[in-house]
């Protein structure tokens, strides 16, 4: 069923009418507060970061070498918390700041792994897990390989 | 004998709903409506070990409960109309071959539980049928997982959000003698206004509520006062208000007896965000806590509203807007003579 142009006009300025009078009513995210809890969430992931990289350095590792253990261990934090069910809870307050630090890349990967874990191992696990993650290291990659060229390309020069 | 009136409600003479049952899951246990449901889980696997098949235990409970219920034998129940939101309505088709008992699948989102119910009330009053049970279920986390993320990612909800109801309600109807009559039904058409944001689904599915609900007053000649109260499914905090103020702007006032099943559901500080969503949020309200309002005559004319949103993660990956759908249900009180 073809509509003439003037009903047509009609329903879209009633679609636009309405798609405002939605905007308007429903509340929206408070993004200066979401901001702060996540400067301050982010912030403390960070630090104990830090602190964890202090701890391996004291231990004997060189400062280019604490890294490798130091994400390793906030790895190994974010996964247990995603398993015990915990991490969700505190990314909902905590927004990007949870998101944004190696913790939120391990929960995406985690959580992935754990939904999917009663369709097997190699289907379900193996074919799921980087559902989330997988366009990360997709463009991770493609921008690493773009800058690569760049640099190349300014040496040559 | 059940007759068309208007251009899209059905009237019918002899159908009740002889007996309902609602298994739901452990937030539902602690909300408000709470002593209206039969079964209350606090776990979310209901002793499962996965999401899926914890949904259809839920199913296959309350199906069983109402069953027991309405004293009326598995084997004399004609058909069985249900359905869920999972792909190819998994949770209502395994627990038809649990039942054993001849089967419809539909799926009309999260409308599903009045899309029965209409259904099953329209074949038992046209004579094709003496008992059906009609349901739906709908879980949390397997509509997270469906729709969304994986229910263990962190990704922060807006406000506008909605929590899926994880529980499933049934309802035995057929001729009788007992339990309230259902006495109309207005089928919804599909209404689009265009909104994208799948987490804002109150917003996208009001106009559709409201275009029903309009539908059954021209039909029946109805006004919203003649109900003791009017329900829709899963609108909460967002959609409800704005469905009632466009049905202001139609000339009907709603303010005495609206009220919404996604806000009935839930207490506001249990971390719903706008409200419940999902076919069990107006399959439990109205299969638990309305028919018990009904029962104990503390109400006598109810209209059923549910509202579904019509979506796929696939269509709003692709940039679509979200179709959605609402039927309405009246479920009444015979008259004391």
């Amino acid at each position: 069923m073809s509509k003439s142009t003037g009903q047509q006009r009609e329903e879209n300025e009633k679609k636009r009418r309405y798609q405002q009078l939605t905007k308007k009513k429903r509340p929206n995210p408070p993004i200066v507060l979401n901001s702060v809890k996540a400067f301050v969430i982010g912030g403390l992931i960070s630090t104990f970061g830090q602190f964890l990289m202090n701890f391996y350095v004291s231990i004997g590792f060189t400062k280019e070498q604490a890294g490798n253990p130091t994400v390793a261990t906030l790895i190994f934090i974010s996964a247990l918390l995603t398993g015990l069910g915990v991490y969700d809870n505190i990314a909902q307050f905590a927004g990007a700041g949870s998101a944004v630090p190696v913790t939120g890349f391990a929960n995406s990967i985690t959580s992935a792994a754990l939904e999917h874990r009663s369709e097997g191992l190699v289907l379900g696990v193996g074919g799921n897990m980087f559902k989330l993650a997988g366009s990360v290291i997709v463009f991770g990659v493609v921008a690493a390989f773009f800058v690569g060229l760049i640099k190349t390309l300014i040496r040559m020069i | 004998m059940a007759t068309n009136i208007g251009r899209s409600t059905w009237q019918f003479d002899d159908v009740r709903i002889l007996a309902s049952a609602v298994a739901v899951g452990p937030k539902e246990g602690q909300g408000p409506l709470a002593n209206d449901f039969d079964i209350i889980h606090e776990d979310m696997y209901v002793g499962q070990d996965t999401w899926e098949k914890a949904e259809r235990k839920l199913f296959e409970e309350a199906l069983d409960t109402a069953i027991q219920k309405s004293g009326v034998s598995k084997d004399s129940i004609n058909l069985m109309i249900a359905g869920d939101l999972l792909n190819q309505i998994i949770s209502a088709s395994f627990t038809a071959r649990y039942a054993e008992i001849p089967y419809l699948g539909v799926y009309g989102a999260c409308s599903t539980s009045m899309e029965s119910l209409a259904l099953s009330a329209s074949l038992i009053d046209s004579g094709l049928a003496n008992y059906i049970v009609s349901g739906c279920s709908s879980h949390n986390a397997t509509a997270e997982k469906q729709y969304r993320y994986p229910t263990e990612y962190g990704g922060q909800k807006p406000p506008y959000a909605q929590w899926t109801v994880t529980g499933a309600g049934v309802a035995v109807v057929g001729k009788g003698l007992i339990g309230p009559k259902v006495t109309y039904a207005t089928i919804g058409k599909v209404v689009d206004l265009g909104l994208k944001d799948p987490f804002d689904m109150g917003s996208a599915m009001a106009p559709a509520a409201v275009d029903t609900i309009i539908q059954h007053f021209k039909d029946t000649g109805r006004q919203p006062d003649d109900y003791d109260l009017i329900v829709t499914g899963d609108l909460a905090g967002v959609g409800y208000p704005l469905a009632k103020e466009m049905l202001l702007e139609n000339g009907y006032d709603m303010s005495k007896v609206y009220n919404d099943c996604g806000l009935m559901m839930y207490y506001p500080d249990q971390g719903v965000f706008a409200g419940g969503s999902g076919c069990a949020s107006s399959a439990a309200v109205t299969y638990g806590h309305i028919m018990k309002l009904l029962k104990n005559k503390k109400i006598n004319k109810v209209l059923v509203v549910a509202t579904g949103a019509l979506l796929s993660p696939i269509t709003f990956q692709q940039g679509e807007s979200i179709p959605c759908i609402a039927h309405a249900v009246a479920i009444e009180n015979e008259k004391e003579e």
